[in-house]
């Protein structure tokens, strides 16, 4: 049950997402100075296995600071992943089928330009980030499932004729400590709905009601404007979609205080722009 | 719904070619250059999309082409869904050294916006954020074109003040302030109107709005806030909701640095706001200067939406938002008072209405929480009302909303957060401990790295026995929860129905059954009860026995050997010789007394015998003053069946620290005493008699007992004679035939190499005792680093000696 052993099984890369650069390093130490051709075939690295449980979580100086001045509150990040919360099924790997990363976290400018390596070095730092969230989000549904008591086999996998209650969904919230994967603490909402997992990387001082709240509206519309429930296929052929919906809920990572008529105007707008 | 359909598409895309996908951008570059924007260009830009996306590593896109999606974001009739996708496109290679976008001449709200995400994705490396914040202040500045909306423009504000604050002038600041309490206090409460459709059926007589109404359906008492309803709302209204969104950062960037001087010449009075001109009522703020005022109004804001939280929302979202628009009301208010204490005792009996409202409903219990943070931040002032709203918060919030993920997450990182403080100042909070633990036991996988942080801050010489008795209990507390919460949820019919006379038939029956309310209550105990005794909870784990094997307990169970094993590791800190006695005691007495789930137990003993080494080595002196225990427990058979490893730590522990060298009380008598008991202990495990049951004892322990015996013989030299007739009797034992269809052959001879060394050094007293009680300064960790100074070493060096035999002189 524990979470790295859960995690570990996510560790199982196919060669085209190869496991260099565990999470667990701010800057990723991956793709060190490696030239990747169509990354099919490249070398395979064993995903270093995160200790048991996070001993290191104590030693740590107890006391957290008080939110700072100036201290970051915003969404950090949207992913939309699979899921596959059967505890040993091997249905496959937690794959992101889409991300946005609002604004990247470095921002200390360095005084040369820098190289072509040094660019893809951070991209896939990103990349790897959200991927270690996808995971975790993953190996904690399935905690969650384990947990509820229900068989394995109960997990609603598809239910095409039911309205999928979004208040019933499985759902939860962990903290990420600091550099694993982010370089600052990170705090994870998600929500799954049968086999996708939508989750939202917040800072810790964001409010976790409002984006409980925001995650489930963006969902909600997700599912209708990409047929989520009837099509496979939408959620990663129509990102224009996906970037739409984020962009009226959740504009730059801003959460925003919707009431119900608020959203209905967004919902106009919304109808507007994708039913051209 | 996630079909292989998708997963397909993912793989065709992660495949392609670097020659593929310069054909496809070829294809796309020619319909773009034919102003194609419909659908198949949508459909080709959909897809390069997920190329770049759907891997890792950076896809190669040439110069020109995507010199070419940046041209068309820009064109000025370009649909949305075009330029959504160029944007993606170019934030996906990002960061990336081809763009040559610039927001510097962008004047639409909304192009502007999606531009400066593509910039704001490069990390800064040519201080985009910057440039874009200066862009965004400019354009907000000046009035915008008609049909433009500056809702645009406050998110990638917001945006850019987190990545840097320092991107705004004090200047800027203070136009933005200005334009904050516009937004913010001055919004119209009259409803906006539609947008004419110009359909055929759309009436062209202008209906006059009505004015705007609160959540439950009333006309607006006051100014217009997030919690106001209208069918429409106008611009200003649209840009109230998004600089409420934005007030906690804002005010958390720019509200404290450098108070403004009271004759700076930056007086509201003379600002440019036009709409503060018209419509500002106050007339004493009006003097405040920009930074004071934005405060003054936010706190008003703030204020009006704790009013307006208490009505009761016709729909079910307004509900929601209503609690989270008072989180965010106590949060800022919280901040306004840090910022400037003046505020203080104006919040003070606010929050204390506020906390009188809504600390009797469950739903509103998240937000408790800024509240108690907000009497924490305000202790001095707020002492008295404080420690009232500390006590409902610790008693009863975990006990009753235990089950709630959310909650026991906020719960939990509100503990963390002030750990320091609550430590130091709250006797409450190291009080209600057994009720933090059960947002543990209920939620362990998510909480246990949390309740690492959180464990040292409880533990103390004055709770460490009761948190060591409930670590142990931790999954038959999650059981009991669980009972807990079935049978609140049980029909009222069904929990009459047990009869007091008879045994209660289920955990559930026995949950309100009067043999067992009072230990379910002892374990489900809100508060420390050190008094009390955890004896009690011995037929409770029986009765619980049946849902052992419930995943929520085995979860919780596992969580326990990495606590326990902090918790000693905090206790070893501050644990004197007494409290460590007691400790010893505890411990062997529960190594017997635990949740019957046979994983837990035996990764509990291990930890334990793990630990009990540790504590010895604290304090030798236990073994002296525990010895009457401490023989109770190595003279029982069944303790080396049930708990092999504790045992074999208890008997080195005693061959080990039974000695003058650790405690000067330590007595001939009481090494013969100890020495009669294990004697029998081998004896008993030795002399086999074949019969189908015999049950294996591991070489360990039957090497460890010979050890210890042997080491008692050496610091009393009159069982020297009796101990070596025993070890040589050791070979008869292991070629017996019961011993052969135990042991293997490796075995055996491990344990005659054990015995002929033991009876080795035996021969020479003075060795033996060198050897098996090292002086303090031989015993130190510098000699046992090194294997070839250690004791195994010391002894086969004897053996060898003496096998030699003749002419060595022992000295």
């Amino acid at each position: 049950m524990r979470r790295a052993r859960a995690r570990g099984a996510g560790g199982e890369e196919r060669g085209d997402e190869c496991g260099r650069g565990a999470p667990g390093s701010c800057r990723p130490r991956a793709a060190t100075g490696l030239h990747f051709p169509a990354c099919t075939g490249a070398a395979r690295a064993p995903r270093r296995r995160v200790p048991a449980w996070p001993e290191r979580a104590w030693v740590r100086s107890v006391q957290q600071p008080l939110p700072c001045p100036g201290g970051s509150i915003m969404v950090h990040a949207f992913l939309i992943h699979t899921l596959h919360p059967r505890p040993g099924a091997e249905a496959g790997l937690c794959r992101v089928l889409y991300s946005r990363v609002f604004g990247s976290e470095r921002l200390d400018q360095s005084p040369e330009e820098p190289g072509p390596h040094d660019l893809e070095k951070e991209r896939l730092g990103r990349k790897e980030q959200i991927l270690a969230v996808a995971r975790q989000v993953d190996s904690t549904c399935k905690l969650l499932h384990q947990a509820s008591g229900r068989p394995a086999s109960d997990f609603p996998v598809q239910l095409p004729d039911e309205p999928i209650s979004l208040q019933d969904a499985p759902s939860g919230v962990f903290r990420l400590p600091p550099g694993d994967p982010f370089c600052e603490n990170k705090t994870v909402l998600w929500l799954g709905v049968l086999s996708l997992g939508f989750a939202l990387v917040c800072d810790p001082q964001e409010n976790l009601m409002l984006a409980e709240n925001t995650l489930r509206l963006v969902v909600k519309y997700l599912l209708e404007h990409l047929k989520l429930l009837n099509q496979g296929s939408d959620v990663v052929l129509k990102a224009d979609k996906t970037e739409i919906i984020l962009s009226k809920f959740l504009p730059h990572g801003q959460l925003l205080f919707l009431n119900d008529q608020f959203v209905q105007g967004l919902e106009k707008e919304l109808g507007a722009c994708l039913s051209k | 719904m996630f079909m292989p359909g998708a997963e397909n598409f993912l793989r065709q895309a992660r495949e392609i070619q670097d020659e593929e996908l310069r054909k496809f951008s070829s294809r796309i570059t020619s319909l773009l250059q034919n102003h194609d924007l419909g659908n198949d260009t949508i459909d080709c830009l959909q897809r390069l999309f997920l190329i770049v996306s759907a891997t890792k590593y950076v896809r190669k896109l040439d110069g020109k082409f995507v010199e070419l999606l940046q041209k068309v974001l820009c064109l000025p009739k370009c649909p949305e869904q075009i330029q959504a996708l160029c944007a993606a496109i170019l934030r996906e290679m990002s960061p990336s050294n081809y763009l040559i976008l610039s927001c510097d001449e962008i004047q639409e709200a909304k192009l502007l916006s999606l531009v400066s995400s593509i910039l704001l994705a490069q990390g800064n490396q040519k201080a985009e954020v910057l440039a874009v914040g200066q862009r965004v202040v400019k354009v907000l500045e000046g009035r915008l074109p008609e049909g433009q909306s500056s809702r645009h423009l406050l998110p990638l504000l917001s945006k850019i003040i987190s990545l840097s604050p320092a991107s705004l002038t004090e200047d800027q600041t203070n136009l933005i302030n200005k334009r904050m309490v516009d937004w913010l206090r001055y919004a119209s409460v009259q409803q906006g109107v539609a947008q004419p459709s110009g359909g055929f059926f759309s009436n062209p007589r202008a209906r006059q709005p009505g004015p705007i109404t609160e959540v439950d359906g009333a006309v607006a008492t006051d100014f217009f806030t997030v919690l106001s309803i209208g069918q429409y709302y106008t611009e200003d209204q649209w840009l109230n909701m998004q600089a409420f969104s934005m007030l906690r950062k804002w005010l958390l960037c720019y509200g404290s640095e450098g108070a403004n001087s009271p004759n700076s010449d930056d007086r509201s009075e003379v600002d440019g706001s036009v709409m503060s001109m018209v419509s500002a009522t106050s007339t004493s703020s009006r003097l405040l200067p920009p930074k004071e005022r934005l405060r003054e109004k936010a706190f008003e804001y703030c204020q009006r939406l704790i009013e307006q939280s208490n009505r009761r929302a016709l729909k079910k979202p307004d509900g929601d938002l209503q609690k989270a628009c008072l989180i965010e009301a106590v949060t800022i208010m919280d901040i306004i008072c840090r910022q400037d204490s003046s505020y203080v005792y104006r919040t003070l009996s606010c929050l204390k209405i506020l906390h009188g409202r809504i600390s009797g409903d469950l739903a509103y219990a998240r937000a408790l929480l800024p509240i108690a943070q907000f009497f924490l931040n305000h202790s001095e002032t707020a002492a008295v009302d404080s420690e009232a709203v500390y006590k409902h918060l610790f008693t009863r919030i975990p006990a009753q909303l235990f089950h709630s993920p959310m909650l026991a997450f906020e719960f939990i990182q509100f503990c963390r957060d002030n750990i320091q403080f609550f430590t130091e100042n709250l006797s409450i909070f190291r009080r209600s401990f057994p009720n933090l633990f059960k947002l543990l036991a209920w939620n362990s996988p998510a909480l246990i790295s949390e309740f690492m942080d959180l464990l040292p801050a409880v533990l103390g010489a004055d709770t460490a026995i009761e948190i060591f008795h409930l670590l142990l209990d931790l999954p038959c507390l999650a059981a009991a929860l669980d009972i807990q919460l079935r049978s609140a949820s049980a029909p009222i019919s069904e929990r009459a129905t047990w009869d007091p006379a008879a045994k209660p038939a289920s955990c559930l029956e026995a949950f309100r059954h009067p043999l067992y309310r009072s230990t379910f209550q002892y374990l489900l105990r809100i508060e420390t009860a050190p008094r009390d005794s955890p004896e009690r909870l011995a037929p409770l784990r029986q009765l619980l026995g049946s849902m052992a094997s419930c995943p929520r307990v085995v979860q919780c169970a596992d969580t326990v050997p990495v606590l326990l094993q902090l918790y000693f590791s905090v206790v070893a800190e501050f644990a004197d010789g007494p409290l460590i006695n007691q400790l010893v005691l505890v411990l062997l007495e529960r190594s017997e007394q635990l949740y019957e789930i046979p994983a837990f137990k035996a990764d509990v003993h291990r930890v334990l015998s793990s630990q009990l080494v540790l504590l010895c080595k604290l304090h030798p002196s236990l073994v002296v003053e525990l010895s009457k225990e401490l023989l109770e427990f190595s003279g029982t058979v069944s303790n080396i069946r049930n708990k092999e490893d504790i045992f074999t730590y208890v008997v080195w522990a005693i061959g080990e620290y039974m000695s003058v060298s650790y405690d000067k009380r330590c007595t001939v008598e009481q090494i013969n005493k100890f020495f009669e008991a294990l004697e029998a202990m081998l004896f008993e495990i030795t002399q086999l008699r074949p019969s189908a049951s015999i049950p294996k004892y591991s070489p360990r322990v039957i090497t460890v007992l010979m050890t210890t015996l042997t080491k008692l013989a050496s610091r009393s030299q009159d069982l020297i004679p009796r101990m070596s007739l025993f070890l040589s009797k050791m070979r008869a034992f292991v070629q017996s035939p019961a011993m052969a269809s135990v042991y293997s052959e490796e075995d055996n001879e491990e344990i005659l190499t054990r015995a002929a060394e033991l009876m080795n050094l035996l021969k020479m007293p003075s060795v033996a005792q060198f050897v098996l009680t090292p002086s303090a300064e031989v015993a130190s960790p510098r000699f046992h680093r090194d294997t070839n100074v250690s004791l195994p070493l010391a002894m086969k060096t004897a053996s060898r000696l003496l096998e030699r035999g003749t002419g060595f002189v022992p000295g």
